[in-house]
C-alpha cells in the first residue's frame, strides 16, 4: 500500500461515475454563504494582530522602540526580529525545496528591509482598532539604502548588494565569487549553435518583456493561531498546504513538528501564492507572548504589496528555421526578477521553454535575479506562461514570414512520444499533436473575421507534479463512505474524490463523503498545486477504496467460510466461488455486518508519486482592437487541452476557462508598477486591473483524452498548464490585428498606441 | 470608547448591534452579527465579495457605515434561500459548476438576485456589465453568466 | 546497467562524459558510485529530482534499477 507507483498498465476504459458531473458535496455550503473561509473563525478570547511594515525599499534597520506600543491599553503582545531566531533549515515548501532562511527572513526581518512592505514587527491587541493604533507606535529608525528595481540595474556591475552573502548558484565555471544579485542560473543545451544557425534559412531574434503580476486570488492571507501553555501549537488558516504551513511554522519557530496542528480553512483562491507562509509564524509568536489565540487577516493592499508575485522576465531570443518550416536551433537567455529573496523560477522557465518542439540545436540560459521587490511564490505553471511566450511569439512570426498556417507550423515541429524533452529524458505518450489538430478543425480556427480583429494561436505546456499523498476511506453500516485526504480543495477536487471512491466501490456518487483533513487526522500530503491532486492524491485515494474492497471481500470469505483468494469482486459485490451456491454480497450487505465479521472497515494509502505525464494545451484568441484608443477586447476564445482523462469535466472545463482568464489579463493589463522609490502604485483591485465579466467573452473548451499510463485513469494534470497559452495567443492576435509585433506585456493601450504610432 | 446602537433588519429579522462610529457594514454584519457569508476581498469596493442589498439596492458593505443600516432592510447571502429552500439563483450555480473556491460567490449571487429583481430578462451582454463588480479569478465567469442567464429563464417559466 | 545521462552543466564535473553505464542495483548505491568516480558532483546529486525512465521523482534513493533503466537529472519543481 506504501509504495511508489504500480508498474505502467492500460488505463481503465468503461467508467460509471468517472466522467459525469454530479453536484459538487461542498456546494450548498458555498452557495448558502456557509463555507468557512480563512477569516470566518474565531476562538474565546481571540485577540487581534497587525504588523507594521517598512515604508522603504531597501533599508537598514537601526532601531525599533516598542516601548509606547507595548503601554498602550488593549495591547497584548509585539514581536519583531528579536523574537524569532533566523535559521538555515530546509522545508519542502510546494515550489521545490524552501530555503527557511529566506522564508523566515521575509515573514518578518532582520536587519535590512528588503522592500516597501517587509514585516518589521507585529502587534496584538484586544481589538483590531487597538492593535492599529499600537502599530502606528511602533518606532522603527531606518538608514535608507539605494533601492533596485529592474534586472539591468540589479545585474549591473556596482548595483546596490540585497544579501552580502549571495553567489550565484550554478555559475558559469570560472565566473568570478563575488557579491551579486544573480540568486542563479540554469543552463540547458543540445547540439551546435553554431552549426544550426547556419543550417537556417530563417533567422528571428528579438527580446520580450513581461511584468510581475499577482496570483489576484479574492480571499486575503488569515488566520488564527492558538499557543498552549503545554507547548501545544493549533493554527487555522487559508492554505494549499496544512503539512507545508506546519512544517515551515515549526522549522521558523524552532518548534517539534508534532506540537502543531494545522487545520486548513475553505480557501478562497491560491493559484500557488498560498504554497508558502506569511502571517500564521507571527499569529504564533504572539500568542506565545500573548497566552491567548491571535487572528491575523490581510488587506488586499498588504496582499499586494507584500505577498509573493510571479517574476517579471526579460527575454532574449534567437530561432532559426529552414524554409520548410522546422526549426535548426534556438538560442534563449532569460533573466527572471525575483524580488528580495532568490526564486526558482529560472529552473522552470529553462526546462519549459522549449519543451513544445524538436530543436536539433539549442542552448537555454535563465536566470532569477533579485530587486528590492516582494518575494515571488509561485503562480500556476510557475515560469512556464513568461518562457513559452516568446517562443510562440517568434513561431507565429516564422509562420507569417514562411506564409505558413501558425498551426500547421507547430505541428511541423511538436514533440511527440520518444522524443527528448529539453530537460533530458524522452516523454512517454503526450497530447499536443492532438491538441493542435482539435485546434485546427475546430470551427472557431475557421471562422471569418471582422475588421481590427486578428487571431492569434499559441501553445502551452506544465508538468504534473507527483509528491506525497495520503487517503482513508471509511465504511459506514448503511453502505455510504467516507474519504479524508490532505488536500485543501481549490477547484473541485472533492467531488472528483468522491467519483473515485463511487467507481471503485460502485456506489453512487452522493453516498460519498469527501472531506479535507488536518494535519492529525490524515497522513502527510504535499501542497494542492502543481496540477497534481487529482492525478497523485487521486491515486492514493483510487488505491485506499481498492483496500476496502480487499477487506470486503475478506468479510464475505469469513461469512461463506472460504480462503479469501477465492472470492471475487465485481459489480459492487463479492461473488463467492463457482463450487459454492451462495448469492453475492453487495457492499451494503456486507456494510451491515461490518461489526461481526471484524469490525470496522478502514481502506488507506499513501504514496509518493514521481511527477509523470505532462499535459499540453493551445488557445486560439480572437482579439479587437481600437487603433484609436488601444482599448482590446477578446471576442472569441476557445481553450484545448489534453487532461488524460477528466475525471469531472465541469472542473477540468473550469479550470481551463479560469487559467485562460488569468492568462489573458496577464497579456492584455495586469502588471505591478512602481514608482522610483520601489513603492507598488497600483496596490489596489481598482488599479491592478483583472479581468471582468464584461472583459470577456463565453470560453469554449475542448478536452483532448490522451490516457497517462502512469495513472489507473488516465489522468493528467490540468490546473496549471490552461494560463501558459493565453499570453503568446493574445500577443499573436494582437500582432495579427495591428500588424505590429509586441514583444512587451501587458498590452496594455498606451502601449499599444505606443506600437501603433512607431509602425507610423 | 463609546459605541453607537443600531437597530436594524436583518433577512426580514429584527436586529441589533453595537459598533464603532467608523465601521463598515461588512464588519457589522460578520463580528457582529455572525453573519460570515459576506466576504472582504478588497476594503474598497472593487471586488463585490462583500455585495448585499440594502433597501433593495444593490451595494458593496465596505463601504457603507454600519451606522447607515439604521432602520433600514438589508439582505444578505444567507437570506436569499427561502427556509431551506435553495434559491433559483443558487441551485443553478450548482448545476452549472459556476463556483470554484467558492469565495467569491456570495457577492455573485447576491448581486444576480438584484439583477433578476429588476431585469427577468437580461441579455448577456446586460448580465456581463452588471456583474462587473464582481471579481472572479477562478472560473474566468462563463459558467457563472450561463448559470444567471439559466435562472433567469427559470424564474421567468415559474411566473408564466 | 542503468544509463546515467548528464546535464550539459554537470559536465565540467564528470570529465566531459555526458553518459555512461553504471552497475547498481539501486538509486542510492548509483549516487555512491556516481559520487566516489566524480567527486566534483558534490551535492549535486542530492539537490536534483531524478527521472527514471521518464518518470521525476523529487527523491527514490530505494527505487530498483532494471537493464537498460535511463537516468536523467533534472532541478526540483513543484507548482503552483
Amino acid at each position: 500500500m506504501s509504495a511508489l507507483l504500480k508498474p505502467r498498465s492500460e488505463p481503465r476504459r468503461n467508467f460509471k461515475y468517472v466522467g459525469q458531473r454530479p453536484i459538487r458535496h461542498d456546494g450548498p455550503d458555498k452557495v448558502t454563504g456557509r463555507a468557512n473561509y480563512g477569516a470566518d473563525f474565531t476562538l474565546p478570547g481571540m485577540i487581534h494582530g497587525v504588523v507594521v511594515r517598512s515604508p522603504h525599499a531597501h533599508a537598514r534597520i537601526l532601531s525599533i522602540d516598542t516601548r509606547e506600543a507595548e503601554a498602550m491599553p488593549g495591547v497584548k503582545a509585539v514581536i519583531t526580529g528579536a523574537d524569532i531566531a533566523q535559521n538555515r533549515a530546509q522545508v519542502s515548501m510546494g515550489e521545490g525545496s524552501g530555503d527557511m532562511h529566506d522564508v523566515s527572513e521575509n515573514c518578518l526581518a532582520h536587519g535590512k528591509a528588503l522592500y516597501h512592505g517587509h514585516v518589521v514587527a507585529a502587534v496584538a491587541a484586544m481589538t483590531l482598532t487597538q492593535a492599529q493604533a499600537a502599530a502606528r507606535l511602533i518606532k522603527v529608525q531606518y538608514e535608507k539604502l539605494k533601492p533596485v528595481l529592474d534586472i539591468e540595474s540589479a545585474i549591473a556591475p556596482g548595483a546596490p548588494i540585497l544579501h552580502d552573502h549571495l553567489r550565484t548558484e550554478g555559475r558559469a565555471a570560472g565566473a568570478p565569487d563575488r557579491p551579486t544579485n544573480i540568486a542563479a542560473r540554469a543552463v540547458l543545451e543540445r547540439g551546435s549553435l553554431e552549426q544550426g544557425f547556419a543550417a537556417a534559412d530563417l533567422v528571428i531574434e528579438r527580446e520580450f518583456r513581461t511584468r510581475m503580476v499577482h496570483q489576484g486570488y479574492i480571499e486575503p492571507h488569515a488566520c488564527v493561531a492558538r499557543y498552549s501553555p503545554d507547548g501545544q501549537v493549533f493554527i487555522w488558516c487559508t492554505t494549499q498546504g496544512p503539512f507545508q504551513v506546519r512544517g515551515a511554522c515549526a522549522a521558523v519557530l524552532g518548534m517539534d513538528l508534532g506540537r502543531i496542528k494545522v487545520v486548513a480553512s475553505e480557501i478562497g483562491g491560491g493559484f500557488g501564492g498560498k504554497t508558502t507562509i506569511y502571517l500564521e509564524p507571527l499569529a504564533v509568536a504572539l500568542s506565545r507572548k500573548a497566552s491567548l489565540p491571535v487572528k491575523m487577516v490581510m488587506t488586499r493592499e498588504e496582499v499586494l504589496r507584500a505577498t509573493g508575485p510571479t517574476p517579471g522576465s526579460r527575454t532574449r531570443i534567437k530561432m532559426g528555421m529552414k524554409k520548410d518550416g522546422r526549426l535548426t536551433a534556438a538560442s534563449v537567455t532569460m533573466h527572471c526578477e525575483s524580488g528580495a529573496f532568490a526564486g526558482l523560477a529560472h529552473r522552470s522557465t529553462a526546462m519549459c521553454c522549449l519543451s513544445a518542439y524538436r530543436i536539433p540545436n539549442f542552448f537555454i540560459e535563465s536566470h532569477s535575479v533579485l530587486t528590492n521587490k516582494p518575494k515571488v511564490a509561485a503562480y500556476r505553471a510557475p515560469g512556464a506562461p513568461m518562457a513559452m511566450f516568446p517562443v510562440e511569439s517568434l513561431l507565429d512570426e516564422f509562420a507569417q514570414k514562411l506564409g505558413m498556417d501558425p498551426i500547421d507550423l507547430r505541428l511541423l515541429n511538436a514533440v511527440e512520444e520518444g522524443d527528448a524533452a529539453p530537460y533530458g529524458p524522452k516523454y512517454g505518450p503526450i497530447g499536443y499533436r492532438e491538441t493542435l489538430q482539435a485546434a485546427k478543425s475546430h470551427p472557431h480556427w475557421s471562422a471569418p473575421l471582422k475588421p481590427n480583429q486578428g487571431r492569434g494561436v499559441a501553445a502551452g505546456f506544465w508538468f504534473n507534479a507527483g509528491l506525497n499523498s495520503s487517503a482513508v476511506v471509511t465504511l459506514d453500516a448503511d453502505g455510504s463512505a467516507a474519504v479524508v485526504t490532505g488536500n485543501p480543495d481549490i477547484g473541485g477536487t472533492r467531488a472528483a474524490q468522491a467519483q473515485m471512491v463511487a467507481e471503485e466501490l460502485d456506489i453512487p456518487v452522493e453516498r460519498v463523503r469527501p472531506s479535507v483533513g488536518d494535519t492529525d487526522s490524515v497522513g502527510y500530503t504535499d501542497v494542492t498545486g502543481g496540477s497534481r491532486v487529482c492525478f497523485a492524491t487521486g491515486m492514493a485515494v483510487i488505491q485506499a477504496a481498492e483496500d476496502v474492497r480487499r477487506q470486503l471481500c475478506a468479510r464475505a470469505a469469513k461469512i461463506w467460510n472460504v480462503e479469501a483468494e477465492a472470492v471475487t469482486w465485481s459489480e459492487g459485490a463479492a461473488h463467492p466461488p463457482a463450487s459454492l451456491d451462495k448469492k453475492p454480497l453487495s457492499l451494503k450487505e456486507l456494510a451491515a455486518q461490518m461489526a461481526r465479521t471484524g469490525g470496522p472497515i478502514i481502506g488507506r494509502a499513501s504514496l509518493s508519486a514521481p511527477a509523470a505525464g505532462p499535459a499540453f494545451a493551445v488557445n486560439i484568441c480572437d482579439l479587437e482592437v481600437d487603433k484609436e484608443t488601444g482599448v482590446s477586447r477578446v471576442v472569441r476564445y476557445t481553450a484545448i487541452q489534453d487532461a488524460g482523462k477528466a475525471v469531472h469535466p465541469s472542473y477540468v472545463e473550469g479550470q481551463m476557462q479560469g487559467g485562460a482568464a488569468q492568462g489573458i489579463g496577464w497579456a492584455l493589463n495586469e502588471e505591478y508598477r512602481f514608482d522610483a522609490e520601489g513603492k507598488m502604485e497600483n496596490a489596489s483591485f481598482l488599479d491592478y486591473r483583472m479581468p471582468v465579466a464584461s472583459d470577456l467573452p463565453m470560453i469554449d473548451t475542448v478536452i483532448v483524452e490522451v490516457p497517462n499510463p502512469t495513472h489507473p485513469y488516465g489522468v493528467r494534470g490540468v490546473g496549471e498548464v490552461p494560463i501558459v497559452p493565453p499570453l503568446g495567443a493574445v500577443a499573436n492576435a494582437m500582432a495579427r490585428a495591428t500588424g505590429v509585433r509586441f514583444t512587451e506585456l501587458p498590452l496594455s493601450p498606451m502601449r499599444v498606441l505606443e506600437g501603433l504610432d512607431a509602425k507610423g | 470608547m463609546s459605541r453607537l446602537h443600531v437597530e436594524t433588519t436583518v433577512n426580514g429579522e429584527a436586529a441589533e448591534f453595537l459598533c464603532e462610529a467608523q465601521e463598515n457594514l461588512l464588519t457589522a454584519l460578520r463580528d457582529r452579527l455572525g453573519l460570515t457569508g459576506s466576504k472582504e476581498g478588497c476594503g474598497t469596493g472593487d471586488c463585490g465579495a462583500c455585495s448585499v442589498l440594502l433597501d433593495g439596492r444593490l451595494v458593496p458593505s465596505c463601504l457603507v457605515l454600519a451606522a447607515e443600516a439604521r432602520d433600514r432592510q438589508v439582505t444578505t447571502i444567507e437570506g436569499v434561500a427561502e427556509g431551506g429552500k435553495l434559491h433559483v439563483l443558487q441551485q443553478k450555480f450548482l448545476e452549472h459548476a459556476a463556483l470554484q473556491c467558492g469565495i467569491c460567490t456570495p457577492g455573485f449571487i447576491v448581486a444576480a438576485k438584484a439583477l433578476l429583481d429588476r431585469n427577468p430578462d437580461p441579455s448577456e451582454e446586460e448580465v456581463r456589465y452588471w456583474l462587473a463588480g464582481n471579481l472572479c479569478r477562478c472560473t474566468g465567469y462563463d459558467k457563472i453568466i450561463r448559470a444567471v442567464l439559466d435562472s433567469a429563464a427559470e424564474l421567468r417559466k415559474e411566473i408564466a | 546497467m542503468a544509463v546515467v545521462h548528464f546535464p550539459n552543466d554537470w559536465r565540467r564535473h564528470t570529465g566531459g562524459v555526458a553518459q555512461l553505464h553504471v552497475a547498481a542495483p539501486r538509486v542510492q548505491e548509483l549516487y555512491d558510485e556516481l559520487n566516489r568516480r566524480f567527486p566534483g558532483l558534490g551535492q549535486g546529486l542530492e539537490k536534483a529530482a531524478v527521472v527514471i525512465d521518464g518518470d521525476i521523482y523529487n527523491e527514490a534513493p530505494y527505487h530498483k534499477l532494471e537493464a537498460g533503466t535511463e537516468i536523467h537529472f533534472v532541478p526540483r519543481i513543484a507548482g503552483g
